[in-house]
């Protein structure tokens, strides 16, 4: 079994789209550094997080803001997501197939927009129980990590539909393939980052 | 559109990626499963559920890498991982100082603060 070669991290697109891979080459290069200093934004804010877990100052913490159930459901649809976007770029790569592309990315969007809608009613609900940022460095730590996260998968969606305008407007070319290729490097890192948060603020709150 | 006809090479190539991604999928599944099941219906110790949570989110990150990002040990490519070990290193040094300052500075001022 050969693996296929790797010139950039992400999935690669091969020799079927020669002009578009060789100026992934570059572009990827690029936006990865961009997402590990992107990556170590996050994790400076984990870092604060954690100083003031227990700087709550007599307010509302983990144990009565946070829900279990729809910390679960937010992680399903993210990680859900993550594999359908791997479903348009495998659809993207080998198919060159734009009603097949175009369903994924669809599915992709409908879910990171199910995730942002599910995370604004639960800071809405943490809001009514007292949990807004000004109330304790507890809170505007968490604020500050979280809706961030919120912010990036908000950005993305609306890079994925500017996308999928593209595809609409000029087909399949070289702009729209390394585009796709980039946001998609994009998305599995915003699936990355939320598996520290699920892990360290959701579950490591909860318990 | 047309229905594109893949080479048997192609066509091999399209399975090992089809599969990458469903293997990467369900170890996913599975890793994130256990943490949530311990802590909804478990009965560990706080201290060993914070240690299997913190275990099954370091493999989870390492799982979307290998098979969500493509970054692999391969030869063929080797400055995408470099980058991440460098982040890792510059956020280790960073977060950990934090850390070990702030905790430091709360035992000695303000023990109340701890967790």
């Amino acid at each position: 079994m050969t693996t296929p070669t790797s010139r950039y991290p992400g999935l690669n697109l091969g020799k079927g789209h020669a002009e578009a891979d060789n100026a992934c080459e570059e572009l990827v290069f690029g936006f990865w550094v961009f997402m590990m200093s992107d990556l170590i934004l996050f994790g400076l804010l984990f870092g604060i997080y954690v100083t003031m877990l227990g700087a709550t100052a007599g307010g509302p913490g983990p144990h009565e803001l946070f829900e279990m159930k729809s910390a679960f459901i937010e992680t399903m649809l993210l990680l859900t997501s993550s594999f359908t976007f791997g479903m348009a770029s495998l659809a993207l790569k080998y198919r060159h197939d734009k009603g097949r592309l175009v369903a994924w990315l669809v599915v992709t969007l409908l879910l990171g927009l199910a995730f942002i809608a599910l995370e604004l009613h639960d800071f809405s609900s943490m809001a009514s129980k007292g949990g807004v940022p000004s109330r304790s460095g507890f809170l505007s730590a968490f604020f500050g990590l979280v809706p961030l996260h919120g912010l990036h998968v908000t950005v993305a969606c609306l890079w994925l539909v500017a996308l999928l305008a593209q595809i609409a407007i000029y087909g399949l070319d070289k702009g729209v393939k390394t585009g796709l290729i980039r946001l998609g490097i994009l998305w599995h890192f915003l699936d990355i980052v939320w598996i520290g948060i699920f892990s360290l603020v959701y579950l490591g709150g909860l318990t | 559109m047309t229905k594109r006809t893949l080479s048997a090479e192609q066509e091999n190539e399209r399975q090992y990626e089809l599969r990458t991604y469903i293997l990467g999928y369900g170890l996913a599944l599975i890793l994130t499963l256990i943490p949530f099941a311990l802590a909804a219906w478990g009965s560990l110790s706080r201290m060993t559920l914070w240690w299997v949570i913190g275990a099954c989110a370091l493999v989870q990150i390492v799982v979307h890498f290998r098979f969500f990002l493509h970054v692999t040990l391969a030869k063929n490519k080797r400055e995408d991982l470099q980058l991440i070990l460098f982040t890792a290193l510059i956020l280790i040094i960073m977060v950990g100082g934090t850390l070990w300052i702030m905790f430091n500075l709360y035992s000695r001022m303000m023990p109340s603060i701890m967790p």
